[in-house]
């Protein structure tokens, strides 16, 4: 479980962005961000994953302060996918997804982390790519291709014994709009491999999405946001009613059950 | 995306890929290759056209050779780990001015201690000095650039930046160079540019024991390096203590520039050259390739020029000033061939 406390938090030398923010993210379920631009949802993961220091509040993760505890036992059970995908360094989809064995391995990968690896490439529908370099790539099966090292780096929790007594429990993936450059297809089969991710593995997964389709379809959970503030948290079919959604993005939205599936539609 | 493979643990491909191998295979023969060529021009260098005292042109030339292989060694894996921490691959610490403070450290100490003073010193304080001042000026530089990472790691504030101080201290070494006297500005001269001909019997195996130990350390750091590279936030979420691991590397790049720059001067392209050709070479960024394969490059780069000059041309000196337009106009061509550096950086 990850559990944000109070968070505030501001970009450099900028106003700021996220006001007392309170959210549980829960194991075993996908929690989508939405919210209209600007409303702090890449700020608040980016907060949660560590990578920016809140001003005010806490993140707990498993019940911990995040920050108390060692980077390498955080980054075991917790992977974060950014938004921007481009690196600078020529690597192949296989190097970049072993990479994410880092915190478990400290750079000497054993065969297995090298099946999981392959695993997770598989997962992502990128086997006959595994050797492309990453910058031969589109920006989908680059982003894909990330989107495997998140899951290979949290990834057999479960068979390999921290070393050095680390934590254990739980993995947690900390999305940042992973279907951005994906078309409809590709949006949907990762969407199903985080579900089943949450159901088969006890995952906590957190995506950040723009499309509130994707986010009606797909999510267990909902928190929106707006202005730096959390303005609706609970069960999908509680959030993604017109009535939020109509006042979170001021513009009007109908949501519809068609064949226990909820459509969101709205008026341009 | 189909199904989660459920697939018995022997079934699923563990070995190497094809791919896999014969990039690992290319790699070998490129180190290879490398290694022949400078070990036939390191014989050269050494044996060719031997008259005289046979024990003491060895010693000599022995000697010379070593100091060529400490600073190329040097002057490789200070740059690769420039360049990985900067995630830019046009900035080696030359570029940044670390040369040229070097260069005003010996100025300003001939002007105010006198080109006596400076001279009769033991070399290993007046080392010991240049590595205290290169390290501060690491520091400073370090904070500025982790002040740009935490902004948007804009790399070409950092060229300016460094293009700024670099004037900045070459204005400051003119300024002092004033004061000099005539005759103390000729030992300054030597201090400065005439090691390659001579390197002192005192410093050599001190600058050894301090490249061997800053090489083994960045090869242990290989994997960490690996993971550095892909930026602050992807190493963040790896676990990586990112702040730290950027501080050491810039420790280390500047014990490492002024090891290499007070063994044979200021030389300011040829890691840029090193790191690169190895880079382009080797085809990958995995540091326990590309830190080994550079020195050879640096190395072989150096030998060669000085074997070049001194066989064919009789110019035994001019070395530093060679590398330096080779690797200039090398530095060109990437930067047109490139086109535009973006500000996310330009390892590719």
């Amino acid at each position: 479980m990850i559990s944000a406390r109070g968070v505030c938090a501001a970009h450099e030398g900028g106003a700021r962005v996220l006001h007392d923010v309170d959210v549980d993210v829960r194991p075993g379920a996908v929690t989508a961000l939405i919210g209209p631009n600007g409303a702090g949802k890449s700020t608040l993961l980016a907060v949660m994953a560590r990578l920016l220091e809140p001003q005010e509040g806490v993140v707990l993760l498993d019940g911990q302060d995040v920050r108390a505890q060692k980077g390498e036992h955080v980054a075991r059970r917790m992977a974060v996918l950014r938004q921007d995908t481009h690196l600078a360094v020529r690597l192949s989809v296989r190097e970049l997804v072993m990479l994410g064995r880092f915190p478990h391995t400290g750079g000497r990968p054993t065969p297995h982390d090298r099946r999981l690896a392959q695993e997770a490439i598989e997962e992502v529908a990128l086997a006959e790519l595994a050797d492309r370099r990453l910058d031969q790539l589109s920006g989908g099966q680059r982003q894909r291709a990330h989107l495997a090292m998140a899951l290979c780096q949290v990834a057999g929790a479960d068979v390999s014994a921290a070393p050095d007594g680390g934590p254990r429990d739980g993995e947690h993936l900390l999305l940042d709009e992973p279907l951005a450059a994906l078309d409809v297809k590709h949006s949907v089969a990762i969407m199903r491999l985080l579900r089943r991710r949450a159901a088969e593995r006890g995952a906590s997964v957190v995506v950040v999405v723009h499309d509130i389709g994707f986010a009606a379809a797909h999510a267990d959970h909902v928190v929106a946001m707006r202005e730096g503030r959390v303005v609706a948290d609970g069960p999908t079919a509680d959030v993604m009613t017109a009535a939020v959604l109509s006042d979170l993005y001021d513009t009007e939205v109908e949501v519809h059950d068609l064949g226990g599936r909820r459509l969101v539609a709205y008026h341009g | 995306m189909t199904t989660t493979p459920v697939r018995p643990e022997a079934e699923v491909a563990l070995a190497p890929s094809a791919a896999e191998r014969r990039a690992t295979a290319r790699r070998w023969r490129v180190v290879l290759v490398l290694s022949v060529l400078l070990l036939a021009g390191a014989a050269v260098l050494t044996l060719a056209g031997i008259r005289g005292d046979l024990a003491f042109v060895l010693e000599l030339r022995g000697r010379r050779l070593a100091a060529l292989v400490v600073a190329g060694v040097a002057v490789g894996v200070s740059t690769v780990l420039f360049q990985t921490v900067t995630a830019n691959r046009i900035l080696t610490p030359g570029i940044m001015g670390f040369d040229n403070l070097y260069v005003l450290v010996q100025t300003v100490a001939v002007a105010y201690l006198g080109a006596t003073a400076v001279v009769t010193a033991d070399v290993r304080v007046r080392f010991a000095v240049e590595v205290v001042v290169l390290m501060g000026f690491a520091l400073l530089l370090h904070a500025l650039v982790m002040r740009r990472a935490a902004g948007r790691g804009d790399v070409l504030v950092l060229v300016l930046v460094g293009v700024v101080l670099g004037s900045m201290f070459t204005s400051a070494t003119l300024l002092a160079s004033r004061v000099i006297d005539p005759n103390d500005a000729l030992t300054l001269q030597d201090l400065l540019f005439a090691s390659f001909g001579s390197p002192d019997r005192q410093l050599l195996p001190v600058a050894a024991a301090v490249v061997a130990a800053g090489t083994v350390l960045a090869l242990r750091r290989a994997a960490v390096l690996d993971v550095i590279a892909l930026g602050r936030e992807p190493a963040v979420g790896l676990g990586v203590d990112h702040a730290r691991e950027m501080r050491r590397a810039f420790l280390l790049v500047a014990v490492l520039v002024a090891v290499s720059t007070a063994l044979v001067g200021p030389l300011t392209f040829l890691g840029l050259l090193a790191a690169n050709v190895a880079r382009e070479l080797l085809a990958t960024h995995r540091h326990r390739w590309t830190l080994p394969t550079a020195c050879l490059v640096a190395v072989l780069a150096l030998v060669l020029a000085q074997l070049v000059l001194e066989r064919l041309l009789g110019w035994g000196t001019a070395v530093a000033v060679v590398i330096d337009v080779v690797g200039g106009l090398y530095l060109l061509l990437l930067l047109v061939r490139q086109g535009r550096p973006t500000s996310r950086g330009t390892l590719l």
